[in-house]
């Protein structure tokens, strides 16, 4: 349990020098961020993205030719599970709504809520429990411009600096403008944000932001979210109807090619069935757990991107395919717990990224492609990286800085849940830094769509 | 060791020599790489999951599990993602539990005692038995909440209770038959809607936003060159990590 004696050794050269970098961060001097060409040098040359290995062309539909992922190209270009002819859809048990919500995670049941106040039957069939999805697993924040000293303004420039300027305009300013009304929205839920004794929303810094706007519920920001947003969907039980343990395999079109429902299977009974809607939204979520490259994965376990292949069969096509997020900071040690999100609020708090010899080597908030392909840089080609007692590397992350430079007690309470799970394995993350190395996070492109969530295909519109 | 492994997946990789240990699934023997999670060694026996599995991050509350060690009487309560294999385990799972979660609409009710027992009137036959905090993988006292969601202590219910999974292993072990994971559910939402003040700041943004205050400002980015983006990007003023009292001296955008 806890560092082997070789790793309590190295972490000692993190101990001396930990003192002046709290100093440092307490006199408002940081580590140099990257200019813009730095930043482009590092990526091009350590972050998975940018590399031809592992990359093909697909041979289909809307985008052939876009190179993209092979665990991708594989999942899209894959035959069906079922052959037109195998199934008699109207010799199948059917059930009608006006709208038909895939997947129960943030975004299908928000999609699912909104129906709902409008009047709207909905049924939300998942694969999983409702509520099992990325959406949980998300702990830093979520950010929104609801402060004096912020704008949507400033959220769009932080936004589309962090893509390079390659984001897609219009959803730019629908996220950054809508972002507020969200987390008014989720306030009159009822969710636990972190505020002060005024109702002030207490807010951090992400990476890449020039203002705080990271709000959260200790560390468990995303729970939080998605235990309102089940919650308040079982107030509206006359309106929405939640179907777990059914995926849905093939989204099904009426005569002029509108999205008229889904042809359904129960994974329990192991039984197809139909659903027929006015529109079908399609809110399932990443690709992460195609362990793209062999990386880890922060991802839930239903995160196999069956969205994309069945939006792409039904004549939708994808932007931004191409590009992955690997999150900079994924637990590299214990092996229990090996990929796991850490999340961006314990850089947030303050703690800096470290090699073995306890020295900086990059800003601990550059944007977080910028900073794994930083990480990446010094593990391998530089030889800086920490290898663990099964060979693999990393580096560290200081969290005893945290309560040196917010006061004791702050770990427990802002980040109650890593706390716990490190713990668990006898690391004290209060007292010892934790050990981490990029991790697949985030499929940054999907199914395109427009700033009104239309995939381009008739009563079809992709959300989450 | 020589080779250096950068990426495999979530598999363990299984350090040299690792002893096989023997567990039970539900009764039946398996023996099973220690060091192992207990979802990933049922996965390694060959089970694949449709329930009892979700963020495999101890977050989700998919995979709580009951075990006791063979030849013990004592039950033992935790996640099958955040928990190590041990010998002679005896392992069942249960992803659900038929709690009561009672009907309401929540811009109906009031932050009280009197709410609280009309919807879960069971809480006042908590026999003080423990048994629910006991039985909790996120170490919550939970026996702790319920005591104050009888006397109507809503907000302290809410903060004791705010790491809950839902997972429902409370609820199974409770000879009250309470729901205390809906309980504790309406405490947060009532603590956070009715007794924290709402953030003004937001409110007003909010207003602001559907007024249309930012339409052409945002308008205005989306027509710009990445030339003219970068160059605005560049020039941000970036509030400092202690920050209290600071105001950027460029306020045309806010």
């Amino acid at each position: 349990m806890g560092y082997t004696p070789e790793m309590k050794e190295l972490i000692k050269r993190v101990e001396a020098t930990r003192q002046e970098r709290v100093e440092r961060t307490q006199r408002g001097e940081y580590f140099t961020p990257m200019t813009l060409d730095e930043r482009h040098d590092v990526l091009s040359k350590f972050h998975p993205d940018y590399m031809e290995k592992g990359r093909v062309a697909v041979r289909v539909g809307a985008n052939k030719g876009d190179v993209y992922p092979e665990e991708v190209v594989a999942c899209i270009e894959s035959y069906p599970r079922i052959m037109p002819g195998q199934v008699k859809l109207d010799e199948l048990e059917t059930k009608s709504a006006d709208i038909l919500v895939i997947g129960g995670g943030g975004g299908g049941t928000s999609a699912a809520l909104m129906a709902a106040e409008n009047g709207l039957n909905v049924i939300l069939a998942t694969k999983l429990r409702h509520g099992d999805a990325n959406t949980v697993m998300a702990e830093g924040g979520i950010q929104g411009a609801d402060h004096e000293v912020d704008s949507p303004y400033y959220h769009y420039l932080d936004c589309i600096g962090g893509g390079h300027f390659t984001n897609t305009p219009e959803l730019v300013a629908a996220l950054t403008h809508d972002a507020p009304v969200v987390i008014g929205w989720l306030e009159k839920l009822g969710m636990m944000f972190d505020k002060k004794e005024d109702g002030r929303m207490m807010v951090r810094h992400g990476g890449g932001t020039c203002r705080k706007r990271m709000h959260s519920a200790g560390d468990m920001t995303g729970s939080e979210i998605m235990r309102i947003l089940r919650d308040e969907s079982r107030s509206h039980k006359d309106k929405i109807e939640v179907i777990e343990f059914s995926a849905a395999v093939e989204i099904l079109k009426d005569a002029n090619g509108r999205a008229s429902g889904a042809l359904m299977y129960n994974l329990e009974t192991e039984e197809y069935f139909v659903i027929k809607a006015k529109a079908v939204v399609i809110a399932t979520g990443g690709n992460g757990r195609l362990h793209i490259q062999g990386f880890a994965c922060t991802n839930h376990y239903g995160a196999t991107a069956d969205g994309l292949v069945m939006a792409y069969r039904a004549g939708a096509s994808f932007a931004f395919l191409h590009s992955t997020q690997y999150h900079p900071t994924g637990a590299a040690f214990p092996e229990q717990n090996v990929g796991l999100l850490i999340t961006e609020k314990v850089r947030g708090l303050g703690a800096n990224v470290l090699n073995i010899h306890g020295e900086q080597f990059v800003f601990e908030r550059e944007p977080r492609d910028v900073e794994s392909a930083a990480i990446i840089r010094e593990c391998t080609e530089r030889g800086n990286g920490i290898t663990t007692p099964v060979g693999r590397l990393g580096a560290w992350l200081d969290s005893p800085m945290i309560e040196m430079l917010e006061g004791p007690g702050t770990v427990e309470r802002e980040l109650p849940a890593k706390f716990m799970q490190f713990m668990r394995y006898g690391i004290d993350i209060r007292k010892e830094p934790m050990l981490i190395y990029p991790t697949l996070h985030y499929q940054n492109g999907g199914i395109k769509i427009n700033d009104r969530t239309e995939t381009g295909v008739p009563g079809l519109f992709a959300a989450g | 060791m020589s080779t250096q492994t950068i990426a495999s997946g979530d598999r363990t990789i299984l350090p040299e020599g690792t002893r096989m240990i023997p567990v039970y699934v539900m009764g039946k023997k398996y023996m099973l790489p220690e060091t192992l999670t207990i979802q990933k060694a049922i996965e390694y026996a060959g089970y694949q999951y449709i329930r009892a599995c979700g963020c495999r991050g101890g977050i989700c509350g998919a995979c709580p599990t009951v075990w006791r060690t063979m030849g013990d009487y004592q039950l033992h309560f935790g996640l099958a993602c955040q928990t190590v294999i041990e010998e002679n385990m005896v392992l069942a799972q249960l992803p659900f539990f038929p709690a009561n979660r009672a009907e309401y609409k929540l811009e109906e009710l009031t932050a009280t005692a009197e709410t609280l027992v009309a919807l879960y009137p069971e809480i006042l036959k908590c026999v003080g038995c423990n048994t629910c905090t006991r039985a909790c993988p996120m170490d919550i006292d939970v026996m702790g909440y319920i005591n104050n969601a009888m006397r109507g202590d809503v907000g302290r219910a809410a903060k004791k209770s705010f790491d809950c999974i839902q997972c429902g292993m409370c609820s199974a072990r409770c000879p009250a038959q309470i729901a205390h994971y809906h309980v504790a559910q309406l405490c947060r939402r009532l603590y956070a809607k009715y007794i924290v003040p709402a953030a003004k700041h937001t409110a007003s943004r909010v207003s602001e936003v559907e007024e249309g205050k930012y339409d052409s400002a945002l308008e205005a980015l989306t027509k710009m060159s990445a030339e003219e983006l970068k160059e605005l990007y560049v020039a941000r003023e970036a509030e400092p990590f202690d920050s209290e009292g600071w105001e950027p001296e460029d306020k045309a955008n806010l």
